[in-house]
């Protein structure tokens, strides 16, 4: 079979592009080199929803955060996805800083953004009571927001599929041959899939996937970022995002409810390989040293957990690459989407359509696309009356195997069963939650594994926590 | 040991965990800083004939993924706990097995295997 | 509305134990709340022996230390739920408790209750709340989980083992590991001191010279996929890693057995203060928490190094419950309350404090030391006044020391301490 389109990279601009390309009548597949999808910079990232004030006017990254910030709040209500606008406060510790808050106000109204204003400390402090007394003034943002990026991702990717479109998990893309009509993309293990277009949305690959059309002008450079995530119990010590001025010396670390209502803190901004997910000793500290400078009663004693995450840092240009291949005119790339890139992505997708339709996609609309989805862990969401009539059905539902986040069997057999299917530890927790409390997975990781060997039909000892070499058992008693 | 000879031993009868003193003497082992007469039996037999219990678990042959806990009931040989992991590992039981069943009798002639928990 | 005079929250030898003291004491309208498939707890998964020489005299394994306590429930004929979870405590009328549970069967569904005993235990420090860094792989398990994988599942995480923390759960891996075939290479202790019980150290780790490296930590976890190693490093007082004292140890598997910690989160949604030190409830000799017939008990309460003192402290909690429904939800009348401070080297004290009454009983306090120390003596005082001085050939960190105060020298006194001297 040959694909009108295939989408090179299952993160959130991959997967909502392929959700983006089933509203019309197209054949869509999804390649995505890891065994879940958002496996790379949409796995483990601020995950804020930003107002649009940093970007420099005139830039793609600008435009497209701003239209993406005005569209999340629906787009996931369509897909069930956690979303609050909770606002952010730029802080300022100095009045050097208190003027760079003030240049960033008029960035953002140059940019569109709405709801800006540059407050006083007190004025701060009275929205925000556990603020540092050393700051004395903020640019008070009303617009911007919190999301669950993996669950977007994973949301998108289940609605495109929903609607018809194919996903290849473990699909390594490392060679693609275009006749001219159809282009043959090969995997590492040698699979192949045709298409008529091609979508780069590959993150930290994307040069890679380039280089494969010809086009080899951008080069990728790995940035981490390290975060420390706390108890739930800490979640309400602010209600916006907290950002520091950005000086010389960084970017300043962030303090921020999540949707899930823990407490997040980071990123730390180090040039790194790609592939290097570690946290190091350095990195934590730094957290720690500078997040009380803004919130000083952030108590680093309730750490659940600590991750980093990779940015695509490109180094030709601070702006998305978001363009049509020079070499290859059936594709489109998008290269370097970096920050603001979780903001931007659902104008990401729409753009990249446009560009998609420019280079020849006839877009002809699909009436049968359903744009809604009911997330497996909608459950929790339900009142009382409510979850007793979904317990009735499926009585799953009334098991409860995470005993932190009050995950039932429910959710994560609709986990295992929901279009893309999770198939490791990690994917099951990503989508449910399972594991991601206090107590991080230590009590429910044998009774998951049992659910996921289950539901794959294979032995428990084939059970990964991420995909292929990541086993959680070596083998049975002897 | 020679006489003279002195070794400092834990003993491990109890949570406790007394710090034992075993002297040889010319009468014999002479034990102190136990607080029971338990920790003067431990330590000879600690210096002579170390023993220990085995607690494992055994596959239940007719319930798909079921272990029973299993224990000695006695202590056997110290040097022989691997052989008798060894030996233990080709046993399989039958439910319905319950707490206290022998469900391998006579290992090395120390001690009886018997079930710790009950699988219906 | 379901009703009840008692419900207990968790069927682990905490819960069992109160169930069955309470109903012995004659409140017998009972329900106990378990969320695994039986009775019993973690207890289930512990096949080791070493239980029970206190409160049987004999010694038992986990199993079946849980199964006497079981069949003691079952013997009464007390009333338990199994694969239910509570999801909430909240107050009604009258002084009730309208505990919030869930499960297949009922779905969601409410229970009033006169009195509440949480049996709720613990869990185990993460890797997360450790703070290991490096890369995050597969591998990395507390010794709990291990320890259900391999006893309950038949199931072996891993080959080459190194473990962090040298508590006990972690110790008794050690010996289950190595009889299984692993090969466990190294037990790390953050600490100058082990954090399990001496015996343990001779028969789960001498017994197979498995080493154990004190002031030892490890500082950063290698491997993309799976565990593929680890660095250990030697720590300064300040417990920092010193990078000059590292190594590079090859592993598989990591297992961590650095502390449990009381899960008190519906404790805390039930709106009662924990202590800063247990991580638990305050309260008082009865193991009242502030909250009037809301009682806390085993390792919810503080973590405990034996579950005969589980049993024993689950006996007082399940006594006094039955005893406040008895009187008409009303506690016995208390002429005041004392504080219970802790000196010293004295980390934390349950009960926290003490009420009362004119026919004052004798309280048997509960307390940790902060430290190893040899020959001290504990000292309880009444402000400067001293009332007792037991001499004590050594103190440390992982065993729990108790004095007995009498009701006669409460009922003097204003201010009690304990301190270590």
């Amino acid at each position: 079979m040959t694909y009108d389109v295939v989408v090179v990279g299952a993160g959130v601009v991959g997967s909502l592009t392929a959700r983006e390309l089933t509203r019309y009548k197209l054949k869509v597949c999804l390649l995505e080199s890891e065994a879940d999808v958002a496996m790379g910079a949409s796995r483990a990232n601020s995950a804020i929803v930003h107002g649009g004030y940093d970007p420099v006017p005139g830039t793609l990254k600008a435009k497209l955060n701003v239209e993406g910030t005005v569209m999340m709040e629906g787009l996931c209500k369509e897909l069930d996805v956690g979303y609050r606008k909770n606002g952010s406060m730029v802080v300022a510790f100095s009045d050097e800083q208190l003027e760079h808050v003030k240049m960033l106000k008029e960035r953002g109204e140059k940019n569109g953004v709405k709801g800006l204003s540059v407050i006083s400390g007190d004025e701060a402090r009275k929205l925000e009571p556990q603020l540092s007394d050393t700051i004395v003034g903020a640019l008070l943002c009303t617009s911007s927001g919190i999301v669950c990026p993996y669950n977007l991702a994973v949301a998108a990717a289940g609605n495109a599929m929903d609607n018809g479109a194919d996903l290849k998990l473990n699909f390594r893309v490392t060679g693609i041959s275009d006749d001219g009509d159809k282009y043959v993309v090969t995997s590492e293990k040698g699979e192949k899939v045709e298409a008529r277009y091609i979508v780069n949305a590959a993150g930290l690959g994307s040069d890679a996937v380039a280089a494969l059309l010809g086009d080899d002008k951008w080069h990728l450079t790995a940035k981490k970022g390290e975060y420390m995530l706390l108890d739930k119990a800490d979640g309400k010590m602010v209600d916006r995002t907290i950002f520091q001025t950005p000086t010389k010396a960084g970017k300043g670390i962030l303090v921020t409810p999540t949707v899930d209502g823990n407490l997040l803190t980071g990123p730390t901004s180090e040039k790194t390989e790609k592939g290097d997910k570690s946290t190091t000793l350095e990195g934590l500290d730094k957290i720690k040293s500078t997040a009380v400078l803004s919130v000083p009663k952030v108590d680093f004693r309730d750490v659940i957990t600590s991750f980093s995450g990779l940015r695509a840092s490109c180094d030709e240009t601070d702006d998305f690459v978001i363009e049509q291949s020079e070499k290859s005119k059936r594709a489109v790339h998008a290269v370097g989407i970096d920050s603001p890139g979780l903001s931007a992505s659902p104008a990401i997708a729409v753009y990249i359509v446009e560009l998609l339709k420019k280079a020849g996609v006839k877009l002809e609309r699909n009436e049968k696309f359903n744009p809604n989805r009911v997330s497996c862990s909608h459950f929790r969401h339900l009142s009382n009356e409510e979850k007793n009539e979904w317990i009735k059905k499926e009585p799953a539902y009334g098991r409860i195997i995470c005993r932190c986040e009050n995950v039932t069997e429910g959710e994560i057999l609709a986990a295992l069963r929901q279009n893309p299917k999770a198939t490791t530890l990690d994917a099951v927790k990503r989508r449910t939650r399972a594991g991601m409390g206090r107590c991080q997975a230590g009590f429910c990781t044998p009774f998951t594994t049992g659910l996921i060997a289950q539901e794959l039909g294979i032995e428990e000892t084939k059970v990964t926590k991420f995909g292929e070499g990541s086993e959680l058992l070596i083998g049975e008693r002897k | 040991m020679k006489i003279g000879e002195t070794k400092e031993l834990i003993c491990i009868n109890c949570p406790m965990g007394c710090n034992l003193t075993a002297t040889m003497t010319e009468s014999g082992l002479k034990v102190t800083g136990n607080t029971c007469p338990r920790g003067e039996k431990y330590a000879n037999e600690e210096l002579t004939h170390p023993t220990r219990t085995l607690t494992t678990t055994l596959r239940v042959n007719n319930r798909e993924g079921k272990y029973v806990p299993v224990k000695t009931n006695g202590p056997i040989s110290k040097e022989k706990l691997f052989e008798a992991m060894k030996v233990l590992s080709e046993v399989t039981v039958s439910a319905p097995v319950k707490t206290g069943d022998v469900v391998f009798a006579s290992l090395f002639g120390e001690a009886d295997v018997i079930a710790t928990g009950t699988v219906d | 509305m379901l009703k009840r005079d008692i419900v207990i929250v968790g069927g682990g030898p905490a819960g069992c134990a109160a169930a069955v003291a309470a109903f012995d004491a004659g409140t017998k309208d009972i329900l106990v709340i378990e969320r695994d498939e039986s009775l019993g707890g973690i207890l289930k998964q512990c096949i080791h022996n070493g239980f029970g020489l206190h409160r049987f005299g004999e010694e038992l394994t986990g199993p079946e230390y849980a199964d006497r306590y079981k069949n003691m429930v079952i013997e009464r004929g007390i009333d338990y739920m199994v694969k239910t979870m509570v999801l909430s405590i909240e107050y009604g009328h009258d002084n009730t408790k309208i505990v919030t549970a869930m499960n297949s069967e009922n779905g969601v569904f409410a229970i009033e209750a006169k009195a509440v005993i949480l049996c709720m235990g613990c869990r185990e420090r993460s890797r997360g709340q450790l703070n290991i860094p490096g890369d995050r792989p597969a591998g990395v398990y507390t010794a709990g989980t291990a320890q259900r994988f391999i006893n309950i599942k038949g199931e072996m995480p891993g080959k080459n083992v190194v473990i962090l923390g040298s508590g006990d759960i972690g110790l008794i891996m050690a010996r289950r590991m190595t009889l299984e075939g692993a090969n466990v290479k190294v037990v790390c202790e953050l600490m100058p001191y082990s954090g399990g019980l001496n015996r343990n150290i001779v028969q789960c780790l001498n017994d197979f010279n498995i080493p154990l490296k004190l002031s030892h930590t490890i500082a950063k976890i290698h491997g993309k996929n799976r565990v593929e190693g680890v660095t250990i490093a030697k720590v300064d007082e300040r417990l920092r890693v010193i990078p000059e004292e590292s190594e590079y140890v090859e592993c598989d598997t990591i297992l961590l057995s650095c502390g449990l910690i009381p899960e008190n989160e519906l404790t805390k949604g039930a709106g009662i203060s924990l202590d800063n030190v247990t991580k638990g409830a305050v309260v008082n000799q009865d193991r009242e928490t502030e909250k009037d017939g809301v009682y806390a008990c085993g390792n919810v309460l503080h973590v405990h190094d034996l579950v005969d003192y589980v049993s024993e402290e689950s006996d007082i909690a399940g006594k006094a419950a039955a005893k406040y429904v008895q009187n008409g939800c009303r506690n016995a009348d208390r002429i005041k309350t004392i504080t219970v401070e802790k000196q010293g080297a004295v980390r934390y004290t349950v009960p926290q404090r003490i009420d009362v009454s004119e026919n004052q009983e004798d309280v048997k306090v509960y307390f940790r030391v902060g430290a190893v120390l040899k020959d001290v003596s504990l000292v309880v005082r009444n402000g400067d006044q001293e009332l007792m001085r037991i001499k004590k050939r050594k103190v440390a960190p992982g065993e729990m020391e108790t004095v007995k105060i009498k009701g006669n020298m409460l009922i003097d006194s204003d201010r009690i301490s304990i301190s270590v001297e």
